[in-house]
């Protein structure tokens, strides 16, 4: 074959073509990724906007909650957005109340996400495999436990930490308001997510 | 460390191999650019890949839901935009590149023996890509893709014998719905990307077969695919990239219409440009004939594609198949030509798409505005919008005797010697009120001319008494429209009102006293003597609803009243369309805020 330049000169030339194309391949495809996956990245790009502070619901009255301090679960409603839906007041999540015997503090709410993976806790007069018998709340996912203050019960438990307390007060009379929010679930600190 | 390592999945893949015939595949006469089709193509179609994949994981097929993703993905998403206007006008630059490509394998008779098997798989890919176009188009769900899709299935139902059967296949029932979205989309992300891949992965393994078709006379001596051509084919697919990118940059992204509404007319309704030769062509095939302009002659133009191979054997055959693609393509040049001339004379379909993009972008304010779209869709923020439904129920219920602005309300231009009654543009404002208190308009057919008060009561007040007036009388005449004016409260007028507060007070008092209307109307006090229309609240919202509801009561035209219809009363429009129509008539509408 007639080549025109000494090989060592074609050589080069052939490694800048190379380069020329490895960089260009590179360019070409990084356009479309870079766009798909900056557009995946949206949920991150927006947590900023997260409504980390909860949101402030009116969720019952007192005269719904028992008066021997025995918690009641109640839906928490708001209007809200989802992705592009907005959402006339519909339930948004699910909190306990119950009543102490604090002047102060008259009620008591906790969300009812367990604090270790995020199932529903719910109210048991008795904790399973605890004695003396002791009513609190049981999660039916992983067997983690709580006592009616919301502290763990049970010692290894799979809960880090006892369940999330919500700001709770009492306006106008008798409504109680509750400050609706979530938490991250698997760790000893309480870290909130948006509402 | 790397060799090694190299070299051990060099062992178990036997990829060195796998590369070195990949990428050192001979090219006859060297690289050179009318080869790079093919490359495009399949850059064209990673882009699309990796764009569709990203689009897939926002978008929601439903009824409810697909404008409203998309809408999210266009408006609200980090780089939405730019993905989504990247898939569409890549999808377009595809179109262009197969017709390339083609071309140039027809041109170079690269689709000869013994190379039949891949100008078919080639064939039956084009076939697939426009299939991806046609089901991608509905998706968005908007008023365009809708109505040219439903035109699609239509066609498609002519077919003899199976038509019926598979348009309803097609649409997953009998009209279009949330079934129709799950089924296009399924085939344009599923189904049809798989078989795309099957045969990409032959018609390559075919290409590499029989190698190149070169174009005689070779130029240079033989060379490796890698780098030359690999180089040329990259510098091609940048040039598409850029050519994609201008658009993405250019248009923002890809259009998105208002969304779909099977009871809104859609007069704008054509199909994307590269179909526009079909949709030129269906004109020229009357009534039942239809089927040869959309399916027959079509299927035998395809069909001949694939007899081509056999024809390009014969002497002169491939002169006659190059000869017949360049006669299609200027055939349909032609037709896109005459179709985009015959719209661009159109008036009403510029019209139309004025208003389409106009609804376009009202959604979209409407949705912002509403922080977010109700769970309904966003048809129904279209539905509550004065400013959208306002002009359609005018067109609809008024515009045969009355006109807005010189128009129907949508736009259009009206024939000005049949409409009757007058022109509700701005109606009663200071501007439309000035007109009618104007002895040199209020008999013109825009006020009472064109209806039997044209010899009555009030013209022959303003033609008699408003005629010539004193500088002094026409500042009190100012002042009495400020303050008819003001009964309006018209949202437009909401700060000059405040700030001709006085004016406005002694108006009021001009009225009663040396400006007379009281003789006639009543203003602010029961007067069973009074003729002419009551001026309390004056064009207020109270007061339009009132009077639509019946215009016959005493307190407006009474037994005088003239053709109006009582379209509440009547039952002609619903309560809600009587308030739609009101708030648009008076300017109330939520408003851009800028």
């Amino acid at each position: 074959m007639h080549t025109p330049h000494p090989p060592e000169k074609q050589d080069r030339r052939d490694f800048i073509k190379k380069a020329c194309c490895v960089a260009l391949g590179g360019a070409l495809g990084a356009v479309p990724i870079a766009a798909g996956v900056g557009m995946y990245l949206d949920p991150l790009v927006r947590a900023s906007t997260d409504n980390k502070a909860g949101l402030k619901v009116r969720v019952t009255t007192l005269d719904a909650l028992p008066s021997d301090g025995v918690p009641r679960q109640f839906k928490v409603l708001a209007s809200h957005v989802d992705a592009w839906t907005k959402t006339p007041e519909s339930p948004i999540g699910a909190v306990v109340l119950l009543r102490t015997s604090d002047a102060q503090k008259p009620v008591k709410a906790f969300n009812v996400a367990c604090p270790h993976a995020g199932c529903f806790v719910a109210y048991v007069a008795q904790i399973p495999d605890l004695t003396p018998e002791t009513p609190g709340y049981f999660c039916p996912c992983h067997n983690s436990s709580f006592k009616l203050d919301g502290q763990i019960a049970r010692a290894g438990s799979p809960a880090a930490r006892g369940l999330d307390e919500l700001d709770c007060t009492i306006e106008n009379g008798n409504e109680v308001w509750v400050t609706y929010q979530n938490f991250q679930a698997g760790t000893a600190e309480k870290v909130p997510l948006g509402a | 460390m790397i060799k090694p390592l190299l070299k051990w999945l060099d062992q178990r893949t036997g990829y060195k191999k796998i590369a070195h015939e990949a990428l050192y595949e001979n090219v006859p006469g060297g690289a050179r650019w009318r080869y790079v089709w093919g490359s495009t193509l399949t850059f064209a179609l990673v882009i699309q890949f990796v764009t569709g994949a990203f689009l897939w994981m926002q978008y929601s097929a439903s009824t409810q839901t697909s404008w409203e993703s998309v809408y999210y993905i266009q408006n609200d998403m980090f780089m939405g935009w730019f993905v989504r206007g990247l898939h569409h006008f890549t999808a377009q630059a595809m179109i262009v590149l197969l017709v390339l490509h083609l071309m140039q394998v027809l041109i170079d008779g690269a689709y000869k023996a013994p190379r039949e098997m891949n100008f078919w798989t080639g064939l039956v890919l084009l076939l697939l890509v426009l299939g991806l176009s046609l089901t991608g188009y509905l998706l968005p769900w908007d008023q365009k893709g809708y109505w040219a899709s439903r035109v699609v299935t239509n066609i498609a139902g002519i077919t003899p014998i199976v038509g019926h059967g598979i348009q309803r296949l097609a649409v997953g029932g009998a009209d279009f719905g949330t079934a129709t979205l799950t089924r296009f989309l399924a085939f344009h992300a599923g189904v049809l990307p798989a078989g795309i891949v099957a045969l990409i992965v032959g018609h390559i393994y075919l290409f590499r077969r029989h190698g190149i078709t070169p174009k005689k006379p070779l130029k240079k001596a033989d060379a490796a695919f890698w780098p030359d051509q690999v180089l040329m084919d990259s510098v091609a697919c940048l040039a598409v990239l850029a050519a994609v990118l201008f658009l993405v940059l250019h248009f923002h992204g890809a259009e998105l219409g208002a969304p779909a509404n099977s009871a809104e007319p859609y007069d704008a309704a054509r199909p994307e440009w590269y179909f526009l030769f079909l949709f030129q062509f269906l004109k020229y095939f009357p009534g039942e004939t239809e089927i040869f302009g959309a399916i027959i002659i079509p299927t035998l133009i395809v069909a001949f594609l694939f007899v081509m191979p056999f024809v390009g054997n014969w002497k002169l055959g491939h002169r006659f198949n190059i000869g017949f693609i360049c006669a299609l393509l200027a055939g349909a040049g032609l037709l896109t030509y005459l179709a985009v001339n015959e719209d661009h004379h159109n008036e009403r379909y510029q019209t139309a798409v004025a208003q389409a993009d106009q609804a376009a972008e009202r959604v979209v304010f409407l949705a912002k505005a509403n922080g977010g779209i109700p769970p309904d869709g966003a048809l129904a923020l279209l539905a509550n919008d004065p400013f959208s439904q306002g002009p359609k129920l005018f067109a609809a219920n008024c515009a045969s005797c009355h006109t807005y602005g010189g128009t129907d309300g949508l736009g259009h231009k009206l024939d000005l010697t049949k409409e009757s009654a007058s022109d509700l543009k701005g109606f009663a404002s200071r501007v439309w009120l000035a007109g009618l208190t104007n002895p040199a308009t209020v008999a013109s057919r825009q006020y009472f001319g064109g209806t039997k008060f044209k010899d009555g009561d009030m013209v022959g007040f303003v033609q008699g008494h408003l005629k010539d007036l004193t500088a002094d009388k026409k500042v009190q005449l100012e002042k009495v429209i400020m303050a008819v004016s003001a009964e309006a409260q018209l949202p437009g007028q909401q700060a000059i009102d405040k700030a001709d507060s006085a004016q406005i007070a002694e108006g009021r008092q001009l009225l009663r006293n040396e400006i007379s209307c009281v003789d006639c109307h009543q203003f602010q006090q029961a007067d069973a003597t009074a003729v002419a229309p009551d001026l309390t609240a004056y064009g207020s919202k109270a007061w339009l609803l009132a009077y639509l509801n019946n215009p016959a009561d005493p307190r407006f035209y009474g037994k005088d009243n003239d053709r109006m219809p009582a379209f509440g009363k009547d039952g002609r429009l619903s309560p809600r369309e009587l308030g739609l129509l009101v708030d648009w008539l008076r300017g109330d509408w939520a408003k851009p805020s800028s």
